[in-house]
């Protein structure tokens, strides 16, 4: 490991320890309708909307009318995106003077960025007016992220006790006191360090050698900063962040990690302080904590190790270097990747494609679980998915009714949890299965081996965990795989988070019950070790065959130096 | 429902307004008031005209005389042929690790290093040289990958080796604030030090 990777590693991972705290409470001031440093530019903006929309900042809906609105408002954007994406045409800022986009690719491409998704089938720098990019696609990387967090809200505030909030009401405030003003910095920090911000036409450059190089430019800085804030992962151009446009040194490579990480990590400082239950948020953390650790390892080592084929042939060095940029260093390109497949953000520094097996191992990982810290809200709801699994199989082995925050875990909360919980592997294996088993899904693979089938199940486990990385050689412009991703990402957007959604309230109007010394402890190493194995546990019982197929068995043929053609 | 739909409409409106366009053109003023160079394209100006951004890499493989980048593997948007350094096409090959083209791919920019450099071997290649990045624009190589090319450039453009090893000593970039990531050479900014080395009364404002 070389000292630009250690002090690379301990700025991202301390920046965002350092503001956990500060950022979780300041969280919790917002949504508790304390007074904070923003009320005074933010309150007339706040009540002018609040008056159109006639709703009161502390008025309270059921989880029903909570779900409704929630899916009702993402029902709007996905319309409005997809007209718009239709007759872009027709719209202003457009210099390049790009054509409607069809309408399948405006389906996949409004569903997909509706559900903070951002799955790209389209390359942006040649497909996108300006005005789709900021108006339409950037607009959804403000809003979706913050629709998500707002149902994160509502959860937290139905297990802790207290009335579940009014979704416009909270999807304002995420916007007015979280996502803007951090946009706002975050972009100003991106153009300082070189990345443009305009809206003048494309540069037509005549270079040395007398060719003509066309470089796209745009209102890339701010795009990025909600980009990375939201954990959309939608890039501005095909290469996402990889591309020195969008993310041109070292620094803006740290700035955009630590961007993702910065709400998802204090939304769980948070909840301990909306449930008064400090240490037990100290051990979801702790346990997040180690799987992004793990998967940082995983995706530095072997990379900086290299891949041994290539190794063979004596060249200078040995790091893989393929599909990666070499002004962010190893170190930086790991903990961008890393971070970008905990927190489901989707946008990739480097080609997920050429990663060695072992680190696409670690991708996957990040997206079966999608509770590495996840997207705001909505990783901390499938993180409490997998606590309240586990304290309800300790519950079974121990012979006691489960309690989770005091209050117990019946069948209605198991079964509605099971439901969120196994939602997942069915999207991605039926999925995969249906694409592996048709000559429309065997079309788009374009690794030989066991990678190919690794590429096919990235494009399902992506969309279905709104991450949207893809390992790019997938054939995603094909029709079938726009249809079948498009519809994968709107189920598995909207049917665990509703059924979570139902959950909270249903734990909402349960009575407490009082602590014992026969409760389970759920604040101690020994839940950190519980959960953390049951987390393990549950998923390799569902994915470990498919991963023996792929990664694992690319794996061991990569190092008996076997090649695919 | 049907209230909560009009409250959805009406929300939608207001936040597009502050969102996409507010923030935007907010975000674009601020940028052409305090980072005008940055928020255009930073460009690199070679006798008066924009030649180059200089985050953006490109193509000089198929100019013996200059120094070379990294492979790309851009392809055009229209023929879908190799275009390499195409910033309109942004991408990487993808190509997975046991793909038996990627060691072709490999093998062949090795070959055509050992060709075109007297005196080279194999174990003196960065492997950051034969490999193509993510982009395809990287603009960036290591300064032992400009180094390597010093014979090439020296038989091609009559400048001793001396003096060219001595101009790329004066690239080196150092890591972001003296730590982050590696020292490297951009290889435009490189690439146009040599051509005013040549051309003595080029000027690079």
């Amino acid at each position: 490991m070389t000292v630009s990777t250690v002090v690379t590693w301990l700025v991202v991972i301390g920046g965002l320890l350092v503001l956990l705290k500060p950022m979780g409470t300041y969280l919790y001031k917002v949504f508790t309708f304390q007074p904070t440093v923003l009320d005074r530019p933010m309150k007339p903006l706040e009540n002018g909307i609040f008056r159109l929309l006639h709703v009161s900042r502390d008025s309270n809906m059921s989880a029903v009318e909570y779900g409704v609105a929630f899916v009702l408002t993402n029902m709007v954007w996905g319309i409005m995106a997809y007209t718009l994406l239709r007759i872009q045409g027709l719209l202003p800022f457009n210099p390049e003077h790009f054509g409607n986009l069809n309408a399948r690719l405006s389906f996949n491409t409004a569903a997909s960025f509706v559900t903070n998704t951002n799955w790209q089938a389209y390359s942006g720098e040649n497909t996108m007016s300006y005005f789709s990019q900021f108006a339409v696609l950037q607009f959804l990387q403000f809003v979706t992220p913050a629709s998500g967090a707002a149902v994160g809200l509502a959860f937290v505030r139905g297990i802790s006790g207290r009335q579940l909030g009014n979704f416009f009401v909270d999807l304002t405030l995420v916007l007015t006191r979280v996502l803007l003003p951090l946009a706002v910095i975050f972009g100003l920090i991106f153009m300082a360090l070189g990345v443009p911000e305009t809206l003048a036409p494309y540069l037509h450059l005549k270079t040395l050698t007398g060719q003509i190089q066309i470089v796209p430019r745009g209102p890339i800085a701010g795009w990025e900063a909600i980009e990375h804030l939201g954990q959309n992962g939608g890039g501005f151009t095909n290469a996402n962040s990889a591309n020195p446009l969008e993310n041109p040194s070292a620094l803006t490579n740290i700035f955009q990690s630590i961007a993702m990480g910065l709400v998802p990590v204090a939304f769980f400082y948070m909840f301990g302080l909306f449930t008064g239950r400090k240490r037990f948020a100290w051990t979801l953390i702790a346990v997040a904590g180690t799987l992004f650790l793990t998967m940082l390892a995983m995706i530095y080592f072997p990379e900086a190790a290299g891949n041994p084929i290539v190794n063979a042939l004596g060249l200078s060095g040995h790091a893989n270097m393929v599909g990666k940029e070499l002004r962010f260093g190893m170190g930086g390109t790991a903990i961008f990747e890393t971070s970008t497949m905990a927190f489901t953000t989707g946008s990739v520094a480097a080609a997920n494609d050429s990663f060695l097996p072992i680190p696409g191992l670690a991708f996957f990982l990040g997206m079966f679980l999608n509770m590495v810290f996840g997207g705001k809200g909505v990783g901390l709801l499938n993180m409490l998915m997998f606590v309240i699994l586990t304290i309800f199989l300790m519950g079974l082995m121990v012979g006691r009714t489960p309690e989770f925050l005091g209050k117990k875990i019946e069948a209605k909360e198991v079964s509605l949890t099971a439901v969120a919980f196994l939602l997942h592997p069915l999207l991605i294996l039926v999925g995969s299965a249906i694409a592996v088993a048709t000559p429309a899904g065997m079309a788009g693979v374009f690794n030989p081996g066991p990678h190919g089938l690794s590429e096919i199940l990235y494009g399902f486990t992506s969309a279905a965990a709104n991450n949207g990385s893809a390992m790019g050689g997938l054939g995603a412009s094909l029709p079938f795989y726009e249809v079948a991703l498009g519809i994968v990402v709107i189920l598995g957007r909207y049917a665990s988070i509703v059924a979570m959604l139902l959950v909270g309230e249903s734990l909402l109007h349960k009575k407490a019950v009082p602590e014992t010394s026969g409760t389970m402890r759920t604040d101690t190493p020994l839940f950190w070790g519980v959960l953390l194995g049951s987390i393990i546990i549950l998923n390799a019982l569902t994915f470990f065959p498919i991963m023996a197929l792929g990664p694992l068995a690319e794996h061991y043929l990569l190092m008996t130096h076997h090649l695919f053609t | 429902m049907f209230i909560t739909l009009k409250r959805a409409v009406i929300v939608t409106v207001l936040l597009w307004i502050i969102l996409a366009l507010g923030f935007t053109f907010v975000m674009v003023g601020l940028g052409q008031v305090f980072f005008p160079n940055q928020a255009n394209g930073s460009l690199v100006m070679l006798d008066g005209r924009p030649i180059a951004d200089r985050h953006v890499g490109q193509y000089f493989g198929n100019r013996l005389q200059y120094f070379w980048g990294r492979p790309s593997d851009t392809v055009s948007l229209t023929t879908g042929k190799p275009d390499p350094y195409n910033a309109l096409n942004s991408g990487p090959s993808n190509e997975g690790p046991t793909n038996a083209a990627l060691l072709a791919d490999i093998q062949r920019r090795i070959a055509l290093y050992l060709k075109t450099t007297p005196g080279l071997t194999v174990h003196q290649i960065p492997i950051s040289l034969v490999e193509s990045s993510g982009s395809g624009l990287d603009p960036d190589i290591t300064v032992p990958s400009a180094l390597i090319q010093v014979p090439r450039v020296a038989r091609y453009t009559g400048l001793s080796q001396a003096r060219l090893r001595q101009l790329v000593r004066s690239q080196v970039l150092p890591p972001d604030l003296g730590v982050f990531g590696p020292s490297r050479i951009n290889v435009v900014l490189l690439n146009v030090a040599l051509y005013q080395l040549l051309h003595p009364q080029a000027s690079a404002k």
